[in-house]
């Protein structure tokens, strides 16, 4: 049995670690001019990291390649891409991409 | 350099031209662009609620899964809940409850937690140049509420115009109430609910990550920049760096980003320079 009580120090534990350096970057950042190169460098972090969050999540699973028909995430991200694409929208492209996992899952019994 | 200048200059014109309202064609259009959900009749508050609803859609069930794992860790309600109320980093929960599960030592949760949330700082530091006007306190706070998720929308929404700081800030307490509400769902029916699998919710995050992408990339260097640092967070995940695939390849792909525009200017320039000396 754990003590509930050492769960939350360490609960605030985590609290520090993670809050800092959310805010600290702001706190320095926002309130001077950067030098333009660092802007240019910045304005790619968007596109970088949700490129490196997402691709992997498509392409491996449990730490391998996994591009075969049962690996849903990566088939249905095609069709969702596309929408994305064409349409700009977050609502249709969010909708397009549950529904063809919700109908793979319903309809082929994969995923 | 020149020419980098020159974008932030015509970047930073789209940020006051939003600022002043929402009548320039420009922001007018972004605004079709980022934020199906809202017309802007509505109030912000409103707008701000509406936008966050496909990150309720996935915090929902993620938040659900905390819940049932932290509880099957032995963590109390209270805590259970402190967790998601403080902390709020969905990947560190879930990590950290498998931990607790295991009786790791307090420090080595902690230290985890850190690395798995380290790339935080890059998402602060990407979003400051849009939130020069803000105070030390609304940053704080704001700051608070910065998850992958929240970042993903902003700064979309940040590059177009600046929303309202009720908006921002609804959008952001909707987010992380939707996590509080579904780790208390997990947490207190956990067991009895049937699998979320058929709604196909476990992939609203990666097809909304998916739209926000397409959404960023506007020229040719963005589309390089997308695919080889994805390239190498999948080539440093198969390597087994783990927490770190994603800040690494993230300052990576940045830094070939800049190169890149960069060689183009130069490129540019150099063709610029040729075709005087012909004229000549």
């Amino acid at each position: 049995m754990i003590s509930q009580g050492r769960v939350f120090v360490t609960i605030v534990g985590m609290l520090v670690v993670t809050y800092l350096p959310r805010v600290l970057p702001l706190w320095l950042f926002s309130s001077r001019a950067l030098p333009p190169l660092a802007i240019a460098w910045l304005r790619y972090v968007p596109v970088a990291v949700l490129s490196a969050m997402l691709l992997p999540s498509l392409v491996l699973d449990e730490g391998r390649f996994a591009l075969g028909g049962h690996n849903l995430y990566f088939w249905a991200a095609i069709p969702t891409f596309f929408v994305a694409w064409k349409t700009r929208s977050l609502f249709a492209s969010v909708l397009v991409g549950m529904g063809v996992v919700a109908g793979a899952r319903a309809l082929l019994n994969i995923g | 350099m020149a020419r980098i200048s020159a974008r932030c200059a015509s970047e930073r014109g789209v940020v006051v031209r939003g600022r002043r309202g929402d009548t320039g064609s420009i922001s007018k259009a972004m605004n079709r662009l980022t934020d199906s959900a809202g017309s802007s009749g509505r109030p912000a508050w409103v707008r701000g609620i509406a936008r966050a609803m496909p990150i309720v859609m996935g915090y929902i069930p993620i938040g659900f899964a905390y819940g049932v794992l932290a509880q099957q860790a032995g963590l109390s309600l209270f805590n259970t809940l402190a967790m998601s109320a403080l902390v709020y980093a969905g990947s560190a929960q879930l990590i950290a409850a498998g931990l607790f599960a295991a009786a790791a030592p307090a420090l080595s949760i902690v230290a985890t937690t850190f690395v798995v949330n380290l790339r935080h700082m890059l998402f602060s530091a990407a979003l400051s140049p849009y939130l020069k006007g803000w105070r030390k306190w609304e940053l704080a706070v704001f700051a608070y509420e910065l998850t992958d998720e929240s970042f993903a929308l902003h700064s979309v929404r940040f590059a177009a115009n600046a929303p309202s700081k009720i908006e921002v800030g609804a959008l952001n307490l909707t987010a992380q109430l939707s996590w509080i509400l579904g780790t208390w769902l997990g947490a207190v029916v956990g067991g009895h609910i049937a699998d979320v699998r058929p709604w196909a919710l476990d992939y609203t995050l990666s097809a909304m990550f998916i739209a926000l992408l397409v959404m960023q990339v506007k020229h040719r260097v963005e589309v390089v920049v997308a695919l080889l640092t994805g390239l190498l967070a999948v080539a440093l995940t198969l390597l087994k760096v783990g927490q770190w695939s994603v800040i690494l390849a993230t300052m990576a792909g940045a830094t070939i980003g800049v190169a890149l525009e960069l060689l183009l200017a130069k490129r540019v320039a150099d063709q610029d320079a040729a075709q005087q000396e012909g004229a000549r």
